[in-house]
């Protein structure tokens, strides 16, 4: 699939802190990419950059293609962290501004903000003020305001935060919707379980610096450490603790880490011919949480 | 519409709308009004006690007091001192005036006494003053044997009438410098007012956005600088939008209170003639002052007025939003930092008010091509008629300056918006504007 957003060797250095340092990688189109890492890793440096906000010291931040930073292309929808909206003008007046400053006519700006809200049922907010609305409302606003103007890459920094579960799911859905259309997402998140639900490519920074950049499911097998877990019905055998690297973790509750040279078929042979009745035999792959911890880890002991 | 315009357009836009706006502009005219009223009310306030005074008059000057006016009784007397402090702790009087015997007529000085237990007001002082100063004064005439009208005779009015040596120039009177210098010292306080008010107004809107988030939301699509002219045009305009509804609003609410207080043009005639009589204004002098307002260069005064509004403003305003930018997540942190716009404005200000008195000084020169000064300062001069190249290169300097400063001010914006949490110091913002 060709590539969307391209970033080259990518450096900014406020003083002598390097915020981001030699970032290189890539957003597929039609591709949603979690961009990860701990706090005051340097995901909003980035995400400024990629936005055309604040100018790279060095490096290229290429859409189809061309100079971000000179472009200031429209086709980029951007919502910041900080959430910020003018308080005291009406939503409906306020997402027409903002979609027309990214290029849209005022027609084309009106059609699409009135689609956004139908489709949010929130059309009765349109002459309410911003100020008059609550926290979870305003982010669907926020929301509406990133991507009315039908943006192909859409950044999201942290764009979950605040919300309650339903909102949660029904912006998540939105994205998913959004994604099948066409567009690419990237999206920073603390919330592992949302990366490992959507995400298909994730980028971890540390630092300034990738320490991870990759497909989700090989990220996942290449952080995996062959421990399978298996319940049986009846006792173990005490030869089985001879033959295989096995815990116990409760009663009849193992787990067990693969040797050189052994493979699933051992465990599983030795067992029928030991007559032991197993209930579920499983590989017990890392969470992301887990994936995350350990590389910043190692990361921020180098 | 390109980004600029419709960030001017928002920025125009809600702010005629927002209420406060509505308010401030249909109410202010009306509170001035009132406001004037009241003052006048509070100047005109007579109090309604009489002063029932004793005189005791031993000078035998023969000094003439009105028998009664609003403010005072006198009554004359020779009863003994201690006779008129029993009346006057019977609360038969508020004052006894004891007039000593007066050495003679080659005596400058003269002491009166009043009793009294409580202080005396500066108004009754003076009267009393004027009374004593009037009577000493026609006894010692008397005196020398003087004529009251031979004295008249030694004042002469002097009036120096301005003639110019070359012919191209025109003729003056003595009313041009007073009539320049009154509509100077108004067109510069102005100018003046208009820069503070709608700066100030800039500042606690760039900071808004900056507190509100939204800027980082708007700069994803549009330059900063646009975003900060299109916010120092936006109130500026709004400003002008002000200013036209009050010339419009101010004279309408004049007349219409004229008249429900039930005053006509008929009795103001009356009013301004029974004032004309206690200030003698000769009809050859009123028209010829007439003459001079309307022999002014309104149209250049009006542009170039024009011309020097926006280059101040600009310069102003855009040193405004630098500083709304450098503030921290409270506003009030930024009141620190606009000391750095305050005291040129100020200064300019004092600076105009020296220029209009000595129009022809090396100051005033100066001040009029320094272009942190010369929106205020220049369009007060105009009246004074400067040479064409003096206002050109005035011009040119200001416009200079005032590019530069938006240049200047864009640095500071542009990064400025993007830091959060504290306000900046002015070391700071010396380096944004070094490093960008």
């Amino acid at each position: 699939m060709a590539d969307l957003l391209r970033l080259e060797n990518v450096v900014k250095e406020y003083g002598a802190l390097k915020a981001v340092d030699h970032v290189s990688f890539k957003v597929p189109e039609s591709s949603i990419v979690g961009l990860l890492g701990p706090n005051g890793a340097g995901k909003t440096s980035l995400i400024r950059i990629i936005t055309g906000i604040t100018q790279a010291d060095s490096g290229n931040v290429l859409l189809h293609e061309k100079d971000i930073y000179k472009i200031k292309d429209p086709s980029v929808g951007y919502m910041p962290e900080e959430r910020g909206l003018y308080k005291k003008m009406k939503v409906g007046e306020q997402l027409i501004f903002l979609t027309r400053l990214r290029g849209l006519s005022k027609a084309d700006a009106e059609k699409n903000v009135v689609f956004w809200m139908k489709k949010f049922q929130i059309e009765s907010w349109w002459n309410k003020k911003v100020n008059e609305l609550s926290k979870g409302m305003s982010q669907k606003i926020q929301f509406i305001a990133t991507v009315s103007h039908n943006p192909k890459l859409i950044i999201l920094d942290e764009p979950f935060s605040g919300l309650d579960p339903i909102n949660t799911n029904l912006i998540k859905d939105e994205i998913i919707r959004l994604k099948e259309e066409g567009a690419s997402i990237l999206f920073s998140t603390h919330r592992m379980e949302q990366v490992e639900e959507m995400c298909e490519h994730i980028v971890l920074i540390n630092k300034g610096r990738i320490v991870l950049n990759g497909e989700v499911n090989d990220v996942r097998n290449s952080y995996k450490e062959n421990i399978f877990e298996l319940t049986t019905s009846n006792n173990m055998p005490e030869e089985f603790f001879s033959e295989f690297d096995c815990n116990i973790k409760k009663e009849r509750h193992y787990l067990i880490r693969l040797k050189q040279q052994q493979s699933t078929n051992d465990i599983l042979s030795w067992l029928l011919h030991h007559e032991v009745n197993l209930i579920s035999f499983n590989e017990l792959l890392p969470t992301f949480n887990e994936i995350f911890i350990k590389t910043v880890n190692d990361t921020s002991h180098e | 519409m390109n980004k600029l315009g419709l960030i001017i357009a928002r920025e125009y836009l809600t702010k005629v709308k927002n209420k406060n706006f509505i308010f401030t502009t249909l109410l202010t005219p009306l509170g001035f009004l009132i406001f004037f009223i009241v003052i006048g009310v509070i100047f005109s306030y007579e109090g309604s006690k009489t002063y029932r005074i004793a005189l005791l008059d031993k000078s035998e000057m023969n000094i003439k007091f009105p028998d009664s006016t609003k403010k005072f009784s006198f009554i004359k007397t020779t009863e003994p001192i201690e006779q008129l402090k029993l009346k006057y702790k019977n609360g038969e009087l508020d004052g006894i005036l004891v007039l000593p015997k007066f050495a003679g007529v080659d005596v400058n000085a003269y002491t009166v006494y009043y009793h009294s237990d409580k202080a005396m007001d500066i108004e009754i002082e003076s009267s009393l003053e004027k009374y004593l100063q009037d009577g000493v004064r026609n006894y010692k005439i008397q005196l020398m044997n003087l004529q009251s009208e031979q004295l008249d005779k030694l004042k002469t009015d002097i009036a120096i009438d301005p003639e110019p040596v070359s012919e191209t120039e025109k003729d003056r009177s003595s009313y041009t410098g007073k009539i320049a210098t009154m509509l100077g010292g108004i067109m510069g306080y102005v100018i003046f007012f208009i820069i503070f008010l709608y700066g100030a107004s800039v500042m606690r809107s760039v900071a808004d956005e900056k507190v509100s988030r939204i800027v980082e939301v708007i700069i994803s699509s549009a330059r900063p600088v646009e975003l900060m002219l299109g916010k120092v045009i936006g109130v500026g305009l709004v400003g002008l939008t002000q200013i036209v509804i009050w010339l419009v609003l101010i004279p309408l609410i004049y007349f219409l209170g004229m008249s429900i207080a039930g005053i006509d043009t008929q009795q103001l005639q009356e009013v301004s003639q029974t004032m004309g009589q206690q200030a003698p204004v000769d009809t050859d002098e009123l028209a010829q002052i007439i003459r001079e307002v309307g022999a002014m260069n309104w149209w250049r005064i009006s542009v170039l007025f024009v011309f020097y509004f926006v280059g101040g403003y600009f310069i102003y305003a855009s040193m405004f939003a630098a500083i709304g930018a450098a503030s921290g997540d409270d506003i009030n942190d930024a009141q620190s930092l606009t000391i750095i716009v305050t005291i040129p404005i100020l200064l300019a200000m004092y600076v105009m008010f020296q220029a209009i008195r000595l129009p022809d000084s090396s100051l005033a020169m100066f001040a009029s091509l320094f272009p942190f000064f010369s929106p205020i300062v220049m369009p007060a001069m105009l009246a004074f008629d400067p040479p064409w190249w003096q206002i050109g290169l005035s011009l040119i300097l200001l416009f200079a300056f005032s590019y530069f400063m938006i240049w200047v001010a864009a640095r500071i914006y542009r990064t400025g918006i993007l830091m959060y949490g504290k306000k900046a110091s002015i070391k700071e913002l010396g380096k944004w504007i070094w490093k960008g």
